[in-house]
């Protein structure tokens, strides 16, 4: 990961201005797909990604239905023009991945006992990308599922810590993930403060990683007040 | 200015008062939070009725259904659920006393004919098994709209008083199934007016004085015809 040549911190300041403790810009709206049980539009800076849930509903192929709960499925995609080089359509490794670790991030909350023999699925699809999609993808998902009527016990929010030139700083960009140290994704029910997923990329020392998981639950406390007030204005400004 | 029910999301606290916790929420550690998105209802227990959300049989509902397949001796039923239901053929031969042949099962009901059904059973494997009401059949000049099964209670209103009024101010018959599917018949702008003032209800079920302003809104609507007919307008 590691490049020369590259200064990240100006003067105290990130490339784009940003605090060392400081998100990007977030705009959430909730129910934007009207044929979706429920669905998300949600922009973490320059990332721009839409989620959609469908059911719970019949699942097939039958042999993988579940007898006692509900089975969730969560696909990860990215739009082939939502990075500056053309990426091929379909899933790949990388995508797989994260469909499956963002899944796992929001099994925790999800009742699933309620409808046995269902699926429901989630789809996040990728419209642009700025570093951090995964962690917008279950932002938006879980904002998705709670409109969809799914029976959950909390929300799930998530949030990007990483280290750029010796710093540990919150939701790097995509310059600053490039080039540089340590990238380390975290999902939490914020209320609670429980991780749900965390994966790292790079290296940090423990005292680095403490300082960064402190930035972020900071942070999911701040996107979980975002999600709740774009769910609870959906229904108000009525 | 319209009251508002108070809005939850699931995670929300609502109350300590464990032993009143109701659908739609969960306890933990001596508190009582919800577990959907949706509304509180404190009148008797802590309920959350969600905004939306799948409709879940449960036996004794009256239910609409449309036969999706036909798979002697069964009905496939589609009740808007995320389980298929099944009506049994001696359900339409009152008890096996005629015999329908093997084949034949299409001349009784057939493929995206509606019915209305009672639940008779359901059990833990998900298999619903339905009975026909009287009157089962539903078909001819009538319109199927369908709205969340949770604004059900809404457009039945306080012992019935939506619905009532729904039927005398819009002169049509009303049928309200718990599956969130109603089927209207009348005439034609007699219809549209009560699935545009049930549109209403679903979409504003969530706020409170639902059924004056419902009332309000028929008026109004009422009175802005006669106008128009007294000015020789069309209709």
């Amino acid at each position: 990961m590691k490049e020369e040549g590259i200064e990240l911190i100006k003067d105290g300041k990130r490339l784009d201005g940003r605090g060392f403790d400081e998100l990007r810009p977030i705009k959430i709206e909730v129910g934007v797909l009207k044929r979706a049980d429920g669905s998300c539009y949600f922009e973490l800076g320059d990332n721009k990604v839409i989620a959609a849930v469908y059911g719970p509903r019949e699942m097939h192929p039958r042999h993988a239905q579940d007898a006692k709960m509900a089975v969730l499925k969560y696909r990860y995609n990215m739009a082939p023009f939502s990075v500056d080089e053309r990426k091929r359509p379909g899933p790949d490794r990388r995508s797989v991945e994260i469909s499956k670790v963002s899944r796992e991030a929001l099994e925790p909350v999800i009742i699933k006992e309620f409808y046995p023999k269902t699926e429901i699925d989630v789809y996040v699809e990728i419209l642009q990308s700025d570093a951090g999609t995964r962690t917008a993808g279950i932002n938006a998902a879980s904002v998705a599922l709670a409109d969809a009527g799914i029976p959950m016990k909390d929300l799930v929010s998530s949030v990007a810590v990483g280290k750029i030139d010796g710093e540990v700083v919150l939701d790097l960009n995509a310059v600053e993930d490039n080039y540089g140290e340590a990238d380390m994704p975290i999902a939490m029910i914020a209320r609670r403060n429980t991780i749900t997923a965390l994966q790292m990329d790079g290296r940090m020392t423990k005292d680095e990683f403490e300082k960064g998981l402190k930035l972020a639950m900071n942070a999911c406390q701040q996107i979980y007040e975002l999600q709740r007030t774009a769910l609870i204005e959906r229904y108000s400004e009525m | 200015m319209k009251r508002m029910y108070k809005v939850v999301i699931p995670g929300d606290f609502i109350s300590e008062d464990v032993n009143r916790a109701g659908e739609g929420t969960y306890i933990e550690e001596g508190k009582v939070y919800a577990m959907r998105y949706g509304v509180v209802d404190e009148k008797d227990e802590i309920k959350v009725v969600p905004f939306v959300g799948k409709y879940q049989p449960a036996k004794g509902d009256v239910v609409i259904g449309r036969i999706t397949e036909i798979s002697f001796p069964y009905w496939i039923v589609d009740i808007a659920s995320p389980y298929e239901a099944r009506l049994h053929m001696s359900e339409v031969t009152s008890g096996g006393k005629k015999r329908v042949e093997f084949g034949s099962m299409h001349t009784y009901l057939d493929i995206d004919d509606l019915i209305v059904a009672k639940v008779t059973n359901t059990d833990a494997m998900m298999r619903i098994d339905l009975g026909l009401m009287e009157d089962f059949q539903l078909g001819g000049d009538g319109r199927l709209i369908t709205i969340p099964y949770t604004k059900v209670p809404r457009i039945i209103g306080r012992k019935g008083s939506m619905i009532r009024m729904l039927k005398e101010k819009c002169n049509c018959f009303i049928f309200v199934a718990k599956n969130g599917r109603i089927w209207i018949r009348g005439k034609e702008e007699d219809m549209n007016l009560a699935s545009e003032v049930i549109l209403m209800i679903a979409n504003e079920a969530h706020t409170s004085g639902l059924t004056d302003r419902v009332a309000d809104f028929l008026d109004s609507y009422r009175s802005k015809m006669v106008r128009m007919d007294n000015k020789g307008l069309k209709r």
